[in-house]
């Protein structure tokens, strides 16, 4: 019998992980905002880069992101076993071990941070080691578990990617990239707080002290206003910066109004208003706030290209 | 036992190993092409013949 016998037999259960299981580690949907993000921010500085290495970058900074995906996975296994949303994740469903998600995410982790480092700028590569540091330690290891403020402070590390594109580009930080930073940490309350009013039980089973569990949904559902009216403001603003444009400022306009309307909806409504139509409002702004970022980032981006191409109104 | 042309754990981990495959390969691509990039950028010098010999 020969070695590679006793391992087929003693491995050989229906839950072994398919490449696509260790891929879903990387949180493909989360990657998809910080890859678009990136790429805004990386083609809304003003000074351009090789295409390839621009390439490059954004890759980098996707699998930096994934990385982070997998150290949380592998920190939260427990409670993604409790909560029906992330059941299905592949260490909870037993098609990876939680070894193995450590593993992946430190080798990407170091991986992405070294090679965006030779690829473009160790600026870049440092805001992207301190996104990666600040996702897994200081929201997943620390404040998730700990305060309500645990996506307030921690939508800080899913609003750095457009900061780290500009980094890529220009090798600094400017007001432009701040902005789109601030731009995607105001939209994160609003946006996690109506998952949490209609994935109720899921936070409550898993003990995470989410608004609505420490606050109650009263308190939620006015905290989910008071962001989105600040969200609103802020939006409008950057429109009359250098990152805005009258097609930004448009769409600025209309998406804010839209959003403002749902969140106001959230507030008047009552538990038993909710219940009866399946948190139906709830579930729309959520819908309403993936839009809402994405539109965002894309009157940012066509903006910046009728900008580069010369036709750039307010440039 | 040893290992046929046609064992389970082939079949079993065939997904998985063309997916590692293209993966090393995809890393063995980016790295040339960053270095052909790199190496063609006007920023790029070489090291001067007086720098190498000492």
């Amino acid at each position: 019998m020969t070695d590679a016998s006793i391992y087929s037999q003693s491995n050989a259960h229906p839950n072994e992980a398919s490449f696509g299981d260790y891929f879903a580690l990387l949180k493909p949907r989360v990657m998809t905002l910080v890859v678009f993000t990136a790429f805004v921010g990386l083609l809304a500085a003003p000074n351009g880069i090789h295409p390839f290495i621009g390439f490059c970058a954004i890759l980098f900074i996707a699998i930096g992101g994934g990385a982070s995906g997998a150290l949380n996975m592998w920190w939260d296994a427990d409670i993604d076993a409790v909560m029906k949303r992330t059941q299905k994740r592949p260490i909870p469903a037993g098609q990876v071990t939680g070894d193995e998600a450590f593993a992946i995410g430190m080798a990407l982790s170091a991986f992405s941070v070294v090679f965006l480092g030779l690829a473009t700028n160790w600026f870049a590569a440092g805001l992207l080691a301190f996104t990666i540091f600040f996702y897994v330690v200081v929201y997943t290891m620390w404040l998730k578990r700990w305060t309500p403020q645990n996506i307030v402070i921690g939508g800080a590390a899913g609003a750095f990617p457009p900061m780290i594109g500009w980094a890529v580009a220009t090798g600094g930080v400017s007001v432009e990239s701040v902005l789109m930073f601030c731009l995607t940490f105001m939209w994160t309350p609003p946006h996690f707080w109506a998952l949490a009013l209609f994935m109720r039980k899921d936070y409550d089973n898993a003990d995470v002290p989410m608004l609505t569990v420490t606050h109650g949904r009263r308190s939620t559902r006015i905290h989910i206003l008071v962001y989105t009216i600040l969200l609103a403001v802020l939006a409008i603003a950057a429109g009359f910066t250098s990152i805005g444009g009258p097609i930004y400022l448009t769409a600025a306009i209309i998406l804010n109004i839209l959003f403002l309307h749902g969140a106001f909806q959230i507030w008047r409504r009552d538990e038993d208003m909710a219940e009866a139509d399946n948190f139906l409002v709830e579930r729309k702004f959520f819908k309403l706030s993936l839009l809402y970022l994405f539109a965002h980032f894309g009157a940012i981006l066509v903006e910046a290209t009728l900008s580069k191409l010369g036709w750039g109104i307010w440039a | 036992m040893s290992l046929s042309k046609q064992h389970e754990l082939h079949t079993r981990r065939y997904g998985r190993n063309v997916g590692v495959g293209l993966l090393l390969a995809g890393v063995i691509a980016i790295i040339f092409g960053l270095t052909v990039v790199k190496v063609t950028n006007e920023d790029f010098t070489t090291p001067s013949a007086q720098t190498v010999s000492q």
